[in-house]
């Protein structure tokens, strides 16, 4: 910095001096977001964990406090075991399809056809439109008498007939049942999920030298030898930021459940945000619904952890 | 030989292009067809429900654009969109650049911290919020989405426009300030105008994230003027037991595809954005 003093002619306290301090301007630049951070996510993260040890209501929000009581009465009540063993399903379940069919989609999508601008297009768009409006879309598709895969599967003879392969009734009553109703939840999911999951990964293929290709290529390994070889092992690093992405805006979501099945049929595709919601804002149960959503903070911090690591990492290379 | 190989090859990828377009496409298609059809067609199970039995008509369109709230869900989500967009700008462009250029060693931590704030869901934060709005007087009101939606564009915002501003060399910083500008001054002048394509993508993930908000619209707003489309449409479109299928469905389709569309042309960017960590660190 030895030098801007030297074009600094107005002396030491002036705006020009004022302009050119890098100690002041930078941590002013970074002051606005940081306090917004804390002001919206640092103390309400603070106020739920306030929440979840006293006995606060929507009604009464004196808060007195009453240990881990909370924690141990939701313990006991089955909808909240439910809700708790459904989020770790249905996301489990989702991650490892997504991340499946993903490294297919990204394989794929990184070869060149004609169309694929279209065919990229159609492919993001569960991704770019509002997850409830899309949810809208399929509980239509899903419908309980008139979904037009049970009108194909009946065209088919496949249903709708006595001895048909699935059944002699009209309909599947996907939302009505709980094994396809959980099925349903997850198909969505995987839908909704995959595009982002694929371009990531694309990008991570793409990053791929073409040197280490082509030099794979002149050593005669055929296609299978080099995707596990050099391309999985190369983008696995990727493949986790995929995941992340993934499980965040997965555990992040409530509209599936909410639109498609409201938790039901009874409370058996409850997932952890929904239940909270129906006790924290629906019966205004603050304290208990605060403790529910608390349960996903454990997910976060494997995530947080994976992440931090994953960055230390990268700063070594 | 070698050519029917090769064929086998591409009718191979073109059918597995295919079957993801039709696992993906098939909810949408099926709005586009289902919004124009009329009642005594939709609703009868016997009638191939992929074809117009019946002639194609606007009256459910025309329900939905004169007879429901959806215009007013439209325009709620408009000015919230408006508003969150000019917020995050305000407060992530200044700190991206403090992050990448101006506070050193420990801006690299920093920055990992914002982006791990990316990771907090909203399914976590949403009942004490809710407090915080109802205290804060907004309840009810578009400004408390205008107030928390932030939380979640400003982190992603601040990291993607981090990377735009690392890609800028150093030399055309110092050049500047050689010429007499100011620190401040030679960001404003130089930097800003180089970024502006960085700018255009955050502004365009902004706003469709903020469309896409679904818990934080259904905590805290419960009167139908103030809803946004994500929670509107599902909530007030249906009546009691009774569901609009057509409204509904043209609803969806008439935010979806707009939104698709954009985010195809910013794709390349989110990419980049959402890789940065894993290339760059």
């Amino acid at each position: 910095m030895e030098e801007n003093v030297a074009l600094k002619p107005r002396g030491r306290f002036g705006l020009r001096y004022w302009t050119d301090r890098e100690d002041l301007l930078g941590p002013l630049f970074l002051f606005p977001a940081v306090i917004y951070i804390i002001a919206l996510v640092g103390i309400p993260f603070l106020i739920a964990l306030a929440y979840s040890v006293t006995d606060v209501t929507a009604g009464n929000t004196s808060l007195d406090f009453v240990g881990l009581r909370n924690f141990q009465a939701i313990l006991k009540t089955p909808q909240f075991l439910t809700s708790l063993g459904n989020t770790i399903m249905f996301t489990v379940i989702s991650q490892i399809i997504i991340i499946i069919l993903a490294n297919i989609l990204a394989l794929i999508l990184s070869t060149d056809f004609r169309g694929k601008w279209f065919a990229r297009f159609l492919i993001m768009l569960p991704w770019a439109t509002p997850i409830a409006l899309g949810t809208i879309g399929w509980l239509w598709l899903l419908d309980s008498k008139f979904s037009p895969i049970d009108w194909v599967f009946r065209y088919l003879h496949l249903l709708g007939e006595p001895g048909a392969l699935l059944g002699a009734q009209k309909n599947l009553f996907y939302l009505g049942r709980l094994e396809l109703a959980k099925a349903s939840i997850i198909l969505i999911y995987v839908w909704r999920m995959l595009p982002l999951s694929a371009v990531i990964l694309m990008a991570g293929l793409t990053s791929i030298p073409q040197d280490l290709l082509d030099q794979a290529d002149v050593d005669g390994a055929g296609f299978w030898r080099t995707l596990f070889q050099i391309k999985l092992p190369l983008i696995i690093p990727i493949m986790s930021i995929a995941l992340l992405f993934s499980l965040i805006f997965t555990v992040g979501d409530m509209a599936v459940v909410y639109v498609l099945t409201r938790g039901g049929p009874v409370y058996y595709t409850q997932i952890l945000p929904t239940w909270a919601f129906y006790k924290g804002i629906e019966s205004g149960a603050l304290a208990e619904g605060a403790a529910t959503a608390l349960f996903l903070f454990p997910v976060l911090l494997a995530v947080a952890i994976l992440v931090l690591r994953f960055s230390r990492r990268t700063e070594v290379t | 030989m070698k050519n029917l190989k090769r064929w086998l090859k591409r009718s191979l990828l073109y059918g597995a292009v295919g079957l993801f377009c039709f696992f993906s496409a098939s909810p949408f298609v099926w709005m586009l067809i289902t919004m124009f059809k009329e009642d005594k067609d939709l609703y009868r199970s016997a009638n191939n429900p992929f074809l117009f039995n019946e002639p194609p008509t606007l009256e459910h369109l025309d329900l939905l654009l004169n007879g429901t709230n959806f215009p007013v869900f439209l325009r709620n989500s408009m000015f919230i969109g408006v508003m969150v967009v000019l917020i995050t700008l305000v407060i992530s462009i200044p700190a991206a650049y403090s992050l990448a250029r101006l506070v050193g060693r420990w801006g690299e931590r920093a920055g990992i911290g914002i982006f791990l704030v990316y990771l907090v869901p909203p399914t976590l934060l949403f009942i004490p919020l809710a407090r915080v709005v109802v205290s804060l007087g907004l309840h009810n009101s578009l400004w408390s989405m205008v107030l928390v939606y932030p939380t979640i564009t400003i982190p992603f915002s601040t990291w993607l426009l981090m990377g735009f501003f690392k890609s800028i060399p150093k030399d055309l910083e110092e050049a500047a300030r050689v010429d007499g500008y100011s620190r401040l001054k030679s960001f404003i002048k130089v930097i800003m105008p180089l970024s502006f394509s960085g700018v255009v993508a955050v502004t365009a993930f902004t706003f469709t994230l903020t469309l896409h908000e679904f818990v934080y619209a259904l905590a805290f707003v419960t009167s139908s003027a103030q809803r946004t489309i994500s929670v509107g449409v599902p909530t007030e479109l249906v009546r009691g037991d009774v569901f609009y299928w057509q409204s509904l469905m043209a609803a969806a389709a008439i935010v979806a595809i707009p939104v698709g569309i954009v985010y195809n042309i910013f794709l390349d960017r989110l990419v980049a954005g959402f890789t940065m960590g894993a290339v760059k660190g």
